[in-house]
């Protein structure tokens, strides 16, 4: 099985969040693999491992990413590769630049992350496989795959659809799917003297979105602590909801 | 410039789910002389009138066997149909399990520019100038497609939907279902959800989580969410140890809220968490711990036993709402 993998790097999801200049500042944040995409690496390493196969991570973005696919090879990956991103880049353009460098190869599956945890996007992965034409199945917990075909068992707003798809196809990770290991020791020296390709996309999609202004949220709250027996305290926030938030 | 605005109609457990009228008032306030479509797929065409009533133009109906049951590809080309007979200029669908799915799909198919999860959207100099929050809500952006169709996923319960105008009068149309798709095909559906409350369109939310204890330690949420009329949600360590089913999980990797009232017990408020509840417009916890992160984020909050504490406050607002 040739697997494919979308991985994003991301902030740390407990990282706290600064805006200067309408921009988030990232130079000291820990940035890690996009949490659902670990999933999707995960998922990727146990098929190869009952079927065979590679695994190759492929990563749009800059220098920075090369810490996270270096984690990726050091879970089992065997190849990885980093395109560089276009400057100005949406999802549109993301989709595309991996698109490019995909179309060169066959897959038999592509796995990637229900959303990433910045962003909160959840269109990059879908977008690539409606420009590769293959179908999807987006918020995966369980897969299986076996004679050209997978079934996925997906959440749909918390119910549980089971889905019958032909092979190749895209699927995307939800949380649940799997537990990711940590690598190795073997496994992080083994990616150390990996190569990790470089690619430029050759016809770059132009951005269709643009980010004005950043801004944090506020955080308005009265932080109103209520004191008292438990029955004043009850009678009081009834009577607060009423009278003063006007919500009931 | 007049924009026309095509709005996907979402049928869910057989009713039109409220975010898709949001959507139809989202698409009037950026028409500016347009004309707003709502597109119906495999659903009954008796849902048009009430699409109509909240200020649609037009409904066009697309009918096909193979469109009762969602699935990407089918409904990518049912939707796609729609737009090559009305040729929007902006797409907004609620930002559900299902739009979330078709969405960035049908904006690849169109070369088009696509915000996620917008909580407003308003015109600026010719520009649709869109806000959605990032990091899991730690921030929000402001947005703009520069160019070409735009497409948006709209969340629910943040933009008013317009009163509904018994007797309006609009067109419906039918449009030719697409082939069906054989490459997906869905063997089952196992529905979790619990009937009543939409979680993601309520109004009030009454979550549990770790500190609720067991399967029954929810019943005082319930009869408080019955009084009130509210949706029960929980927390994923709630849904983890079994207590209630995913489906009620609200936060980063389960549904997102934002009500007018979200009451929270026996949840410590860890950041995943506040992804799915912190934009909610009043927030009130009910915590045993004083240091719970979760009343720095609460409006009211209140030290105590949720045991003690949720069913004194279901007597209290049985007595304040007559029921
Ligand atoms: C990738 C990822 C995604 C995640 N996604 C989500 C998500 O979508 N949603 C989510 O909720 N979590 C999510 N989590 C988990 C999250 O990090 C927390 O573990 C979880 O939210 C904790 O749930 P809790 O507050 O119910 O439990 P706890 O943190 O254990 O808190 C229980 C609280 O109950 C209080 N308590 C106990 N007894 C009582 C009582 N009798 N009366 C009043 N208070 C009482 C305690 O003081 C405590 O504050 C995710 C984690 C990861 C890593
Ligand atoms: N820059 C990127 N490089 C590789 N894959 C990406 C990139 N951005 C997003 N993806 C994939 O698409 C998924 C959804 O991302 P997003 O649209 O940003 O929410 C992620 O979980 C990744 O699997």
């Amino acid at each position: 099985m040739e697997i494919l993998v979308l991985l994003k790097q991301t902030f740390d999801t407990e990282a706290k969040i600064t805006v200067k200049d309408g921009h988030v500042v990232d130079d000291d944040v820990t940035l890690v693999i996009n949490p659902y995409d670990e999933y999707a690496v995960e998922e990727a390493l146990k098929l190869r491992e009952a079927q065979g196969g590679a695994v190759t991570v492929v990563s749009v973005g800059t220098d920075r990413v090369e810490e996270a696919l270096r984690r990726a090879l050091a879970m089992g990956a065997d190849e990885a590769v980093l395109v560089e991103a276009p400057a100005g880049a949406d999802e549109l353009t993301v989709a595309h630049a991996l698109a490019e460098w995909a179309s060169a190869k066959q897959w038999d599956i592509v796995l990637a992350g229900n959303v990433s945890v910045d962003s909160g996007a959840g269109q990059v992965a879908l977008r690539f496989a409606e420009v590769l034409g293959l179908p999807h199945v987006a918020a995966a917990l369980k897969l299986e795959v076996g004679d050209g075909k997978a079934v996925v068992h997906r959440d749909a707003e918390g119910d549980t659809e089971v889905l019958e798809v032909t092979l190749p196809t895209l699927v995307t990770a939800q949380q649940g799917l799997n537990e990711p290991r940590y690598p190795s020791v073997p496994g992080i020296m083994k990616a150390k003297r990996k190569t990790i390709a470089r690619v430029t996309p050759a016809a770059p999609v132009a951005a269709a979105t643009v980010v004005q202004s950043v801004f944090q949220a506020q955080q308005n709250r009265r932080n109103t602590m209520i004191k008292g027996s438990p029955a004043e305290q009850a009678q009081q926030l009834v009577q607060l909801l009423r009278g003063e938030a006007k919500v009931v | 410039m007049a924009r026309n605005v095509l709005v996907l109609a979402e049928v869910r457990g057989g009713a039109l789910r409220p975010v898709s009228f949001e959507c139809i008032a989202a698409g009037r306030a950026v028409a500016e002389g347009g004309s707003v479509t709502a597109a119906l797929i495999g659903a009954s065409a008796d849902f048009a009138s009430a699409l109509v009533e909240h200020g649609a133009d037009r409904v066009v109906v697309v009918k096909g066997e193979h469109l009762a049951n969602y699935t990407p590809e089918a409904w990518v080309g049912a939707l796609h149909n729609v737009a090559l007979e009305v040729k929007p200029d902006v797409v907004f669908l609620g930002h559900t399990g299902l739009g979330r799915d078709l969405a960035p799909r049908f904006a690849q198919r169109n070369a088009a520019g696509m915000v996620s999860d917008a909580v407003d959207v308003k015109v600026a100099d010719g520009n649709l100038v869109f806000t959605r929050p990032i990091y899991a809500g730690k921030a929000f952006a402001t947005q703009v497609i520069k160019q070409g169709m735009a497409v948006a996923t709209i969340r629910p319960n943040n933009v008013a939907a317009l009163a509904a105008e018994a007797g309006r009068a609009g067109e419906v149309t039918e449009v030719a279902a697409p082939a069906a798709d054989l490459r997906t095909v869905i063997r089952e559906v196992v529905r979790k959800s619990t009937g009543g409350v939409d979680l993601a369109s309520a109004k009030i939310v009454v979550s549990g989580g770790r500190g609720v204890k067991s399967a029954d330690g929810f019943k005082p949420l319930y009869e408080l969410a019955e009084v009130l009329g509210a949706g029960v949600g929980a927390s994923r360590a709630a849904a983890d140890a079994g207590y209630c089913d995913y489906a009620l999980q609200v936060g980063q990797t389960g549904k997102t809220v934002t009500p007018d009232l979200y009451i929270a017990c026996g949840i410590s408020g860890a950041i995943q968490h506040l992804a799915g509840m912190s934009a909610s417009k009043v927030i009130v916890a009910v915590n045993k711990d004083p240091e719970a992160p979760i009343f720095k984020v609460a409006d009211y909050g209140i030290v105590g036993d949720l045991f003690e504490v949720v069913p004194l406050l279901t007597a209290e607002f049985k007595a304040l709402l007559g029921r």
